[in-house]
């Protein structure tokens, strides 16, 4: 599907850590081992890279 | 007080010097013969002018508006100007920065309610209508973390401000005020609440993008505001920067991690839209009351009858050879709880709870966009207004 699967980084809804994760990674923030991560919110001036 | 006498009076001498034809000086002419009882015998007065506060309920609450209500008697109940020129009163008890009490007297109770529904719901002021979330990781909602900062008064002007649907929905700088926020909770470090001295106003306007940035293009994005000018270079606000009109408003609170991003515009509404717009947190009246002794109120009952009223209303005075008798000391404080006249016909035969028809003690509670007293004037303004947009109507 995609060539290049980019790095999405997300926010631990624990700590606030942000974290990058790549595609079959273990979804668990890496500094507090919380495993609920939430997608950062985009900004509108980053959709012309969608 | 004297000089509006004067003027009144003044206009009148011109009113018959002009013409004597004139339907007003014909009526001046009629009403001061001697033989026009001009004045209603007083049980008739009083049910006129007053409320009468019975123990069930309020008796004769309306105006008598009918001019010729009192013909049979002879005497003129029609409404004119002059009249209410002599007779109309201001009289200010109380003025602090927010906040104002003062009695309107010689006025018609519509006239009042009038005042009072176009303070709350007519009198223009400026509040935070659009809200551009940037980023909100907080646990406060977007939706309702921007309801509370529409609430948030603003300290500015609103007739330095233009309504938006004048120029077009354009947001320029005569009709948007743009705050940012941006705050943010570092990790590691305690909590924070945000409050409203976070928001900065922005006199250049808004600085989000409001289309896609094309990579390649080097001319400034174009934002959600369109400012042909700085606001802080006019000469109304150079001197007095634009903020929140408290600073210690709560708005969220943020853990470690969190963050809140966003951009705020205020624009020029009023309270009939939305209550954020209304610029009173209260504006309210009531009648004067009248608290009569109708027959001596002496010793163990006067004692009883002090006792009997929550509010103080009544004292007692000393009247010689050990005896008291009870005075009616502060009838402005009576709330008419009606507590003095329970407890049998007798105390209802003593006491008389009565409020003057046409005396308004009003009281107006700024948000602190205008000082009170410039709020009602304010709201004459428009009434004034109303008025003239009728007789154009009519005419």
């Amino acid at each position: 599907m995609d060539p290049q699967p980019e790095p999405v980084s997300y926010i631990c809804g624990d700590c606030g850590m942000e974290n990058t994760l790549k595609p079959g990674d273990v979804i668990q923030c890496r500094e507090c081992g919380y495993r609920i991560l939430y997608k950062k919110r985009t900004r509108r001036s980053k959709f012309c890279y969608l | 007080m004297s000089s509006d006498e004067d003027e009144s009076m003044s206009e009148q001498e011109e009113q018959t010097k002009s013409g004597k034809e004139d339907n007003g000086s014909v009526l001046d002419y009629i009403m001061s013969l001697e033989s026009v009882p001009s004045k209603l015998p007083p049980h008739l007065e009083l049910l006129k002018t007053r409320v009468l506060c019975k123990i069930d309920a309020p008796q004769h609450t309306d105006t008598i508006q009918y001019s010729g209500a009192y013909a049979a008697l002879g005497v003129d109940n029609s409404i004119r100007l002059d009249n209410f020129r002599q007779n109309f009163k201001v009289q200010v008890n109380r003025l602090t920065e927010d906040d104002i009490e003062f009695d309107m007297i010689g006025i018609d109770p519509a006239l009042a309610n009038a005042f009072r529904r176009i303070l709350i719901a007519e009198v223009p002021t400026m509040a935070i209508e659009r809200i551009y979330m940037a980023n909100n990781t907080s646990v406060i909602q977007d939706e309702v973390l921007s309801h509370r900062l529409g609430l948030i008064p603003i300290g500015a002007d609103p007739r330095l401000f233009e309504y938006p649907e004048n120029a077009g929905n354009e947001k320029n700088e005569k009709n948007t005020i743009v705050f940012k926020l941006h705050v943010r909770c570092e990790r590691q470090q305690p909590r924070i609440t945000v409050k409203s001295n976070e928001l900065k106003w922005l006199p250049n306007g808004s600085e989000l993008p409001s289309e896609d940035i094309k990579p390649n293009s080097s001319s400034k994005p174009k934002t959600f505001t369109s400012f042909s000018c700085s606001q802080d270079s006019l000469p109304e606000f150079s001197g007095n920067p634009i903020a929140p009109r408290n600073l210690d408003i709560i708005l969220a609170k943020l853990g470690p991690g969190q963050e809140i991003e966003l951009e705020a515009h205020a624009v020029k509404g009023i309270g009939r839209t939305h209550a954020k717009w209304s610029p009173v947190a209260t504006a309210w009246y009531r009648m004067l009351p009248e608290v009569v002794l109708l027959k001596e109120v002496e010793d163990e009952l006067a004692e009883e009858l002090k006792n009997k009223c929550p509010v103080g209303v009544f004292d007692i005075e000393d009247i010689g050879k050990g005896r008291k008798r009870a005075t009616v000391a502060r009838p402005r404080s009576c709330t008419l709880c009606r507590e003095c006249i329970r407890g049998g016909k007798e105390w209802e035969d003593r006491v008389a709870l009565r409020r003057v028809k046409d005396h308004f003690i009003f009281t107006v509670e700024s948000t602190g966009a205008l000082p009170p007293e410039v709020l009602f004037t304010e709201a004459v303004k428009i009434l004034e207004e109303k008025c003239e947009r009728v007789i154009t109507e009519l005419s």
